[in-house]
């Protein structure tokens, strides 16, 4: 038996087929879930994927937040269920405050789309294992909301507490404070980042290599040992 | 019927692009003397059956939890009748 692990589909979700292309590729079963199904299938863990839920109505995630999936979700990822959010995922667990902060368009108000270096900070969480703290990385960014933004309070507690995931290297593409590019919640079950680890996890696509590979190995080595 | 009209703006200390974008253009098109612009959204509801105390509640929940993302947003909720409405046109 290997780790299923959940990819949910909203209106205007586009990366949910490479998503579980990734978790495959991995060595786990992807699992389908649908944003008006509150039926998370039983699945050990779900990854929230790219896109433009609900068109980025409102505020990016705004809507998508409350969905009837993410009902069950947001309950369950309290009681530990790890949950990865990638790009409108990330603005999803901001806006259903299972991550603290929010997420607000580029400072450059252009959509960007390129190569991104990143640095793992935190190797703790359940996304995050099959790295070491402080491996430069490089995957995709693709977005128009990006710029992450909390108070002040917030920006020491997630410092002071290695809540800092993953920072932006060789410049900051989005005007995000402190050069975030991802976090994670005080248990390292609920993680959120930006840039796209399930499109660089191929030697022939994308980048050209496979940095994003281990946020899935992550999860499943942390699953199946668990 | 009772228009009741939900204002959200970024709160103060959090960076606007699209409000300094359109300043900067000011000066382009003739607009002189305007120093800083901010950029928000406004809400126009239309609510059936009287805009009371109750009814109020319910809107500012609303707003609270859903117009507006409180973390970077202030909003507020007012009531209009058709007739200002009109008015303030």
């Amino acid at each position: 038996m290997t780790a299923r692990i959940g990819v949910v589909t909203f209106p205007g979700s586009l990366d949910d087929r490479d998503t579980q292309r990734a978790i495959r590729l991995a060595g786990a079963e992807p699992v389908a879930l649908w944003h008006k199904d509150k039926d998370l299938k039983q699945v050990d863990a779900v990854v929230l994927c790219g896109g433009f839920s609900y068109g980025d109505y409102l505020r990016a995630g705004a809507i998508a937040r409350f969905s009837p999936v993410m009902e069950s979700l947001i309950e369950q990822a309290k009681a530990g269920l790890p949950v990865l959010g990638i790009c409108n995922g990330f603005q999803i667990l901001t806006e259903a405050h299972l991550l603290p902060g929010a997420m607000l368009g580029n400072d450059h108000l252009h959509f960007i789309c390129r190569e991104q270096k990143l640095r793992v900070e935190n190797a703790d969480t359940a996304w995050t294992g099959d790295y070491t703290a402080g491996q430069e990385i490089r995957i995709p960014l693709k977005n128009m909301d990006g710029r992450y933004v909390a108070d002040r309070y917030t920006l020491d507690k997630l410092e002071a507490e290695g809540r800092v995931a993953f920072r932006y290297l060789d410049g900051n593409p989005n005007g995000s404070l402190n050069d975030i590019a991802g976090i994670t919640n005080e248990a390292g079950n609920v993680v959120g980042l930006m840039p796209h680890p399930e499109h660089a996890v191929e030697p022939l696509i994308g980048t050209g290599r496979t940095d994003g590979l281990p946020f899935f190995t992550s999860i499943l080595k942390k699953l199946v040992t668990a | 019927m009772a228009r009741v009209v939900v204002d959200v703006m970024l709160k103060p200390e959090i960076l606007d692009p699209q409000g300094q974008a359109v300043q900067r253009a000011l000066p382009r098109l003739g607009f002189d003397g305007i120093s800083d612009v901010r950029q928000g959204k406004r809400f126009e509801l239309e609510v059936d059956g009287p805009v009371d105390e109750a009814a109020l509640a319910r809107i500012h929940e609303l707003a609270e939890t859903f117009l507006a993302n409180t973390v970077i947003e202030d909003f507020t909720v007012k009531v209009e009748s058709g007739d200002t409405a009109e008015a303030v046109k």
